[in-house]
């Protein structure tokens, strides 16, 4: 059944409100797959959700419905095949990088020798580009640096699915772009599934294969998800001369500013997969001026 | 910086020296300095001979420099050396402590643990902190039936309320981002408590571990002035009654110096578990 990595089948997730209000449907309805290798993007408005169901994903938190299927198997709960990068950083501030580091390595490894962990977390530190500034507590590195540590600390368990919530918001824009181009390169090598979240349209379209679009919450759901094939390896410096670039970020923008409102708990329903969208060749691209119409791709 | 460090110091020993010259001229003997004290007494509004029986600075050093060149000496039970008096003190204030920290660190991991036990346990904290230790003694006196243990007693049970409400603390606000850490990484609950919780939480305990340690040393010379027998506490009550006010004052002083080197070496211990978020 499970032709797909990932499947996640109508994912819901409600709150509890104080008093006699019914309960809050952050999001609902929520369908999609994801393949071995895939760079995954989602972008939304801040309370939309993204984060609610990047933490299920994580199993730091508890679906209200639906179901995650990873690699045929359902998950639940927090395991070492699925790494957390979190929006801050979240490194422990008594251990030094390198300890940040081998703390993980060691943990998904218990078997390994003293030696074997070092070297294994100290080639992903260099691999981020802080050899040097391995003995170095959290306190005495700069965001950035933090940044790249929860990286490292992250690749260096190779998981089957890295997770990301928006792991370079707090940065300026010139160290993001360098640990973009880091981020990239680990990437290239590793061949790493990887779901992240992020606020840049920019930084999707320049990291991601496809692009996951989430209407406003509350009752929010996927509503499309946007190939991205300007081809690989990317160039920050120049993927903006790409002809196709505008087409794909005017297309993003767009949902942003209109669809994503207009559309609020108005498509989807059960089991149904997001609209998928090819910008550049026009495919399952709405009608101007956002019209809902209700496509049931099956994915 | 350096500047700012040694106008201090030279403020601080200005200080001590107008305190010792005041303290001097006070008890000095009448007659011997008249013309100088003549006005300091009206300005002071003291009377000749008020400072009679208060010993004079000059008396408590000479004491304090005899006391001190053979701290440990032991000729019966009311002549011990200062050095001697300090250790049996010490030694009950570390005894104490120690046994509060095997019972007060677990347990209060336990209630920071737990919200529910934490809530249920937290009337009888509340209640039983506020109370004096030595109110205490008579029962420990009567359950224990020893004197030098129940000094032990009285210093355990004064020192196990910091500790315990700070380690609590500390562990209850532990961030739940590191603790995700831990569960993304399928730590087991005794490495997480090892290895996230209680380096997390060590400062915090810590300085509950300084207030105890403070606490206990304010308590046990109390606590022996009631039971007697050995001790700083009991050094004091000691030289009171046979009046030697210069021992009371140079017992004193070790009394905070002693102070200021435990809470020093916590102080010190901290500095190695501390960090920086
Ligand atoms: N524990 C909770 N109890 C009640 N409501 C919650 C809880 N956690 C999240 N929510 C609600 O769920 C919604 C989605 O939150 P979430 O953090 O997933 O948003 P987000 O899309 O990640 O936003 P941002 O981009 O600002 O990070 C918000 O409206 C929030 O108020
Ligand atoms: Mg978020």
């Amino acid at each position: 059944m499970s032709l797909h990595f990932i499947e996640v089948e109508n994912l819901a997730r409600t709150f509890p409100q104080p008093g006699r209000q019914p309960p809050l449907t952050v999001f609902e309805h929520v369908n999609f797959t994801i393949e071995k290798g895939e760079f995954i993007c989602v972008i939304g408005h801040s309370g939309c959700g993204k984060s609610t169901i990047l933490n299920i994903l994580a199993g730091l938190d508890a679906a209200s419905e639906g179901a995650f299927v990873m690699d045929g198997k359902e998950v639940s709960g927090p395991s070492r095949d699925r790494g957390v990068i979190f929006q801050n950083h979240s490194l422990l501030p008594w251990l030094s990088a390198l300890g940040n580091v081998s703390f993980a390595v060691r943990a998904r490894w218990p078997e390994w020798s003293r030696r074997q962990v070092r070297e294994h977390s100290l080639s992903y530190l260099k691999m981020v580009g802080l050899a040097g500034a391995e003995h170095k507590k959290p306190s005495e590195l700069s965001g950035g640096m933090r940044q790249r540590v929860g990286i490292a600390r992250a690749f260096a368990i190779e998981p089957k699915l890295l997770l990301m919530d928006e792991p370079f918001g707090a940065l300026d824009a010139l160290t993001r772009g360098v640990i973009q181009d880091e981020l990239l390169e680990i990437w290239g090598r590793t061949h790493q599934t990887v779901f992240m979240i992020t606020h840049d349209v920019d930084e999707a379209i320049l990291l991601a294969d496809r692009v996951m679009l989430m209407t406003n919450g509350p009752d929010a759901r996927i509503a499309e998800s946007v190939v991205i094939d300007i081809p690989r390896p990317r160039d920050r410096s120049a993927i903006h001369q790409h002809p196709e670039y505008y087409t794909i970020r005017n297309h993003l923008v767009d949902f942003l500013i209109t669809r994503s409102k207009s559309l609020q708990g108005r498509v989807g329903g059960p089991g149904q997969q997001p609209r998928s969208v090819n910008p550049v060749r026009g495919t399952g691209v709405p009608d101007p001026g956002g019209t809902p119409r209700v496509v049931g791709g099956t994915g | 910086m350096a500047g700012l460090k040694i106008r201090a110091a030279i403020l601080s020993v200005l200080f001590l020296a107008v305190f010792l010259g005041a303290w001097q001229l006070a008890t000095a003997p009448p007659g011997a300095t008249e013309r100088e004290l003549t006005e300091y007494e009206i300005m002071m509004g003291l009377g000749a001979g008020s400072g009679a029986g208060m010993p004079a600075p000059t008396e408590v050093f000479g004491l304090a420099w005899e006391e001190l060149s053979r701290p440990f000496h032991d000729s019966g039970p009311n002549d011990k050396g200062i050095g001697l008096q300090l250790m049996y003190s010490v030694g009950r204030v570390l005894a104490g402590f120690a046994l509060a920290v095997v019972v007060a660190v677990p347990i209060g991991f336990v209630i920071g643990m737990s919200p529910v036990l934490n809530n249920a346990l937290n009337p009888y904290i509340q209640i039983l902190k506020p109370i004096s230790p030595l109110a205490w003694m008579p029962l420990a006196l009567f359950t224990i039936k020893d004197a030098a243990t129940s000094a032990i007693f009285v210093i355990f049970i004064c020192s196990i309320w910091p500790m315990l409400v700070n380690t609590a603390f500390g562990v209850a606000s532990v961030k739940r981002d590191w603790l995700n850490v831990a569960r993304t990484l399928e730590l087991s609950s005794l490495r997480t408590a090892l290895f996230v919780i209680l380096p997390a939480a060590a400062p915090t305990i810590l300085t509950g571990m300084r207030i105890s340690i403070g606490i206990s040393w304010l308590v046990i010379v109390a606590a022996e002035m009631l039971v007697g027998g050995t001790g700083i506490g009991y050094y004091v009550w000691n030289e009171w009654n046979n009046l030697d006010i210069a021992a009371v004052i140079f017992a004193i002083i070790m009394i905070g110096v002693v102070g200021m080197l435990l809470d020093a070496a916590l102080a010190q211990a901290g500095r190695f578990l501390r960090y920086q978020e």
